[in-house]
């Protein structure tokens, strides 16, 4: 569904990172939610993937 | 001599706002240097590097922002700091018009728009996986833009959409076109016959550019990932878009970009081309075609874009050298003038049109070491879009300035003899890139008389007169410096191999000659 909606109808776009893009998609008439993004564990790769390992964890026992 | 710095705990900012805020600081009078950088290790080596290091600002980390200038007054610095910080709060406005404060998740994103259907993703390489997994898991297309993604997450991902029906576009995706809107870097191109699926980005913005130049235009373009023809990738996205763009009505043709497939994806490409019942044109940097095949294999992407328009409009059509062989002719004569030219030093913003370069050139001219490969060679082509040369920065079209600063070195005490330029515009790329690009040629072709040498510079443009900067004008800038300005990247070093080892010209159709 989700892709048939993206090939044949309106943008609807939720950005994450760059906010110059979602300027610039909202210039284009889509509908844009931006994300006031923040990295993870403080910012500290190696953590962000042990925490990432570990809601990986938790969603598989969900 | 006066050092102000003040550090914002807790406020990441992407790396395109820090750069607007870098420069803002930058322009103020009487400021001599001035950075705006989150506190990751790398960006305190290149503050101590510029100058900028003190004691206020050693104990921040990454998500922590530093603000720091070096000015004429204590004064004058000081503003300068305040003036940054209103910048920085005055563009935490609110996501949504009426509502209160952005939302910090992707959960919370999706309250806010419900039914949304696509996720722009172009948060730091190492956090990027698990966002585009996210989106994928709640039903979101993904545009991936960003890069430095390692291959397992790649993999793992693309797996993640095709169970789901999904499209994940990148890691290291720059352009794509759905239905008409342009989504990252891209041009303003009519919409059209053309379907065009393409590794990542400046492959897809230059092709679409020239069919916009034939009169052609595209009916969806989406990039897929530099990887996606691998073994190890299989062709997911490709076959998924491929499929797309068979059962789509607006799609007459299809073109096809990437760099070559390996051998266990190219028989199931083959097949799925065939199986198309729409004409195809591939562009594979670097492949050799194989011996039979459904579809219409080129070597440049000019040639994509040509054969594409031909096919459309039912033409005969043949690759040529030069577009206009005369026009060649004379510049050859102009530029030549019996001085030894040395070298070629290719410094580029588009990865594809640095990997067309290279592959087109390295027959021509003979080994070309690519961005940090060591060899006995005179030349070297470096693609500045690269991830090793945009760690925690703006990508090079966004910020001019790396790229000038490459060019400058090359007229002081650098062997250069020729540079070999790309401009890519359209939207998200900088206002104006000509200007940084026009003014350190000129710099540099000063500084290399100054010592006696010759410095010229080769060119070429990817853009429309639609798009925001203009494709006129920022020709003509570049023209006003020097600049040889050719219709196609493959023009442009057709040129460029002429002007170094003018015995070639035998060796190109006898037009150039």
């Amino acid at each position: 569904m989700s892709l048939e909606s993206l090939m044949g109808g309106p943008l609807r776009v939720v950005n994450l990172g760059l906010e110059l893009f979602a300027e610039e998609l909202r210039a284009e008439g889509a509908e844009v939610v931006h994300v006031d993004w923040r990295p993870p564990a403080g910012g500290n790769p190696r953590l962000a993937r042990l925490l990432e390992g570990l809601e990986e964890l938790d969603r598989r026992e969900d | 001599m006066a050092l102000r710095s003040i550090v914002l705990p807790s406020f990441y900012q992407d790396s395109v706002a820090l750069m607007r805020v870098a420069q803002a600081l930058r322009g103020g009078e009487g400021v001599r240097e001035a950075a705006a950088l989150m506190g990751t290790p790398s960006n305190h080596g290149i503050l101590a590097q510029a100058g900028l290091a003190s004691v206020v600002i050693e104990k921040a980390g990454p998500n922590d922002l530093i603000l720091a200038v070096l000015a004429d007054s204590g004064s004058i610095a000081e503003e300068a700091l305040a003036e940054a910080q209103e910048l920085l709060f005055r563009r935490r406005a609110p996501a949504v018009p009426g509502t209160a404060a952005s939302p910090r998740s992707l959960d919370a994103a999706l309250r806010l728009l419900p039914g949304a259907n696509l996720a722009a993703i172009s948060v730091p390489g190492p956090f990027a996986k698990r966002e585009a997994m996210r989106a994928l898991r709640s039903g979101l297309n993904v545009f991936l833009f960003s890069d430095n993604v390692p291959v397992e997450a790649e993999v793992e991902l693309k797996r993640e959409a095709l169970a789901r029906g999904l499209l994940c576009m990148g890691p290291d995706c720059g352009t794509a076109y759905l239905n008409g809107t342009p989504v990252g870097f891209a041009n303003v191109v009519p919409r059209g016959r053309v379907g065009i699926v393409a590794a990542s980005g400046t492959g897809l913005q230059a092709v679409a550019c020239r069919l916009a130049g034939l009169g052609e235009g595209i009916s969806h373009g989406i990039g897929v990932g530099g990887r996606d023809l691998t073994a190890r990738v299989g062709g997911a996205m490709t076959f998924l878009v491929l499929d797309l763009l068979k059962r789509d009505p607006r799609t007459e043709i299809i073109v096809l970009i990437s760099k070559p497939p390996e051998a266990e994806v190219l028989a199931p490409l083959e097949r799925a081309l065939a199986e198309m019942g729409k004409p195809a044109v591939v562009c594979c940097l670097g492949a050799k075609p194989p011996a039979k095949s459904t579809a219409r294999w080129v070597e440049t992407l000019e040639d994509a874009a040509q054969a594409a328009a031909a096919l459309l409009k039912r033409a005969p059509w043949a690759p040529r050298p030069f577009s206009d062989p005369e026009d060649v002719r004379s510049r050859l004569a102009r530029l030549q003038g019996g001085a030894r030219l040395g070298s070629l030093l290719g410094l580029y913003t588009g990865g594809t049109l640095a990997h067309e370069a290279h592959l087109l050139l390295e027959p021509l001219l003979g080994r070309i070491p690519y961005n940090e490969e060591r060899g006995d060679s005179p030349h070297r082509i470096v693609d500045l879009g690269d991830d090793a040369y945009t760690v925690g920065k703006p990508h090079p079209m966004l910020d001019p300035g790396a790229r000038a600063e490459w060019v400058r070195r090359a007229g002081g005490a650098g062997e250069a003899g020729v540079l070999l330029l790309d401009l890519v515009l359209g939207k998200a790329a900088h206002a104006d890139p000509a200007k940084a690009l026009s003014e350190a040629v000129r710099a540099a072709r000063a500084d290399a008389a100054k010592g006696g040498r010759v410095l010229h510079a080769v060119a070429s443009v990817v853009g429309t007169e639609r798009d925001p900067q203009g494709m006129a004008g920022q020709i003509r800038r570049l023209e006003e410096a020097g600049v040889e300005v050719l219709p196609s990247n493959a023009e442009a070093c057709r040129l460029l191999a002429l002007l170094l080892k003018p015995g070639l010209a035998g060796r190109m159709p006898e037009e150039a000659s």
